[in-house]
């Protein structure tokens, strides 16, 4: 119960500390040890991620994450199947997979595989700007079957660390592991107004690159009215002399 | 011993559900379409909607936050920005809803952020019975600041990137209007010479009659 005190603030409820309840409950017998655990675990589940949104069984959904370079993201996901008989989601559904394919600015994939129903990918941006995470069912139906609920949660750059596991393994105090909590923060803020300098650049490209060719035309367009309109008055002039009408 | 494991698992049930939660998704919204985002929140939770439009039409979109009891508690119509911050009173799924059915042909690209009670503490920080040093209470307004950076952050890119994305979009309507302007007018100068030398052969063989 102790061990349970000091984990109830981690945002993630990660397997180690799960199994770390285990080997304390494991040590009462009984029938009634399995019931306690599988429910516990049910409830695990049920808390991997808040917010979820329904699609179609073949419908593809697809989210931008808009990153500087040499950023990790971490995404979990769940999904569930619509169960007609009870009009509600069936609490776990293994037999659907989803696939995760995630594209990065340069239409490059940077990641394709079909996980199981729930389960999570990560990923490291080795270029800026926007990612595309699109995620779809592994459904082989030609048009739109059951709903699905998925659960979703996509974590970027500092969130992603895992801060109990850093200070489990490097044995820091309260302290210590505020600080490098700020260094990755200022890390990130430093990366992405690195970002935001090549955007601006970009920006600016492109105004510039407008400007340009406004002008262009612009010149381009009085140049062939004149030109034309000469053209038009000469050759009318030959025409109408050979016609002798002038 | 029954009641005791009852009880450990009503306490980790409570736990799970407590836990905050910040998820950020920036989705493209088709036109003629509703999209909504559900999360389960326990009564007396503080949670906080934010949604920006980045791109699409006239940025704007319709918001709608719906109680459990499936009561209006908040909507927006034709809004490019806003927040919206609740104490749930109610146990159960809040869900909120952009709609883009008032547009033709237009499909927006939003971002939403919710946040889900307040930031967890860092592991082991949260059995603090003593009140913190003053290193620790600064390195924690720091830490603070450093969010309201990021999300400030957050922001200034989305803007950002609208201004950038209207700005591609421009540069690219003036090349193909002035590229199919430029081909109109030489049709249009080419094709009155050749209508007005039409003209005049037809009429030739009855000037010649008249003359």
């Amino acid at each position: 119960m102790a061990t349970l005190l000091m984990f109830i603030p981690v945002r993630k409820v990660s397997l180690s500390f799960f199994f770390t309840w285990l080997s304390i409950v494991s040590t009462e017998a009984g029938k009634m040890q399995f019931l306690g655990i599988s429910l516990i675990f049910i409830i695990y589940l049920s808390c991997v991620s808040g917010l979820y949104f329904h699609i179609a069984e073949t419908e593809r959904k697809c989210f931008i994450e808009e990153i500087p370079d040499e950023t990790m993201v971490i995404g979990n996901y769940k999904v569930q199947l619509y169960d007609p008989r009870t009009g509600g989601f069936m609490p776990s559904s293994p037999g659907i997979g989803m696939h995760v394919e995630v594209k990065d600015p340069d239409d490059k994939v940077v990641l394709s595989r079909v996980y199981s129903s729930e389960g999570r990918f990560t990923f490291t941006s080795h270029t800026p700007g926007e990612h595309i995470i699109c995620l779809y069912s592994n459904s082989t139906k030609w048009f739109s079957g059951t709903q699905l609920r998925v659960h979703l949660d996509i974590h970027v750059g500092e969130q992603t660390m895992d801060y109990a596991g850093i200070a489990q393994k490097e044995k820091l105090t309260e302290l210590q592991l505020r600080v490098r909590q700020l260094l990755a923060q200022v890390d990130q803020i430093n990366k992405e107004q690195n970002y935001q300098r090549i955007r601006e650049e970009r920006f600016r490209q492109t105004s510039e690159s407008t400007n340009q060719r406004v002008l262009w035309w612009s010149l381009t367009q009085t140049a062939i009215l004149l030109v034309m309109g000469a053209w038009q008055m000469r050759h009318l002039k030959k025409f109408f002399e050979a016609k002798k009408l002038v | 011993m029954n009641s005791h494991q009852s009880v450990k698992s009503l306490f980790i049930f409570f736990l799970c559900i407590s836990v905050s939660l910040t998820v950020e998704l920036t989705f493209e919204l088709p036109d003629n379409a509703k999209e909504c985002f559900y999360e389960e929140i326990e009564s007396g939770t503080d949670f906080t909607v934010e949604f920006q439009v980045v791109t699409g039409g006239h940025y704007d979109i319709d918001f709608e936050l719906i109680a459990p009891n499936k009561e209006v508690l908040y909507r927006e119509v034709k809004k490019q920005y806003d927040s919206f911050s609740k104490k749930a009173d109610v146990r159960g799924v809040y869900a909120a809803c952009f709609s883009n059915e008032f547009s033709t042909f237009s499909h927006k690209l939003v971002y939403v952020d919710w946040q889900v009670g307040t930031e967890d503490p860092l592991p082991g920080l949260g059995e603090h019975l003593t009140a913190m040093t003053q290193m620790e209470s600064s390195s924690h307004s720091l830490h603070e600041n450093l969010n309201k950076v990021v999300d400030y952050q957050t922001h200034h890119r989305l803007r950002e990137s609208q201004g950038r994305k209207r700005a591609e979009d421009l540069n690219e309507r003036v090349f193909l209007w002035a590229v199919g302007e430029t081909v109109a007018i030489i049709v249009i100068l080419i094709g009155q010479v050749v209508i007005l030398r039409n003209f005049f052969s037809e009429k030739k063989p009855s000037q010649m009659m008249f003359s």
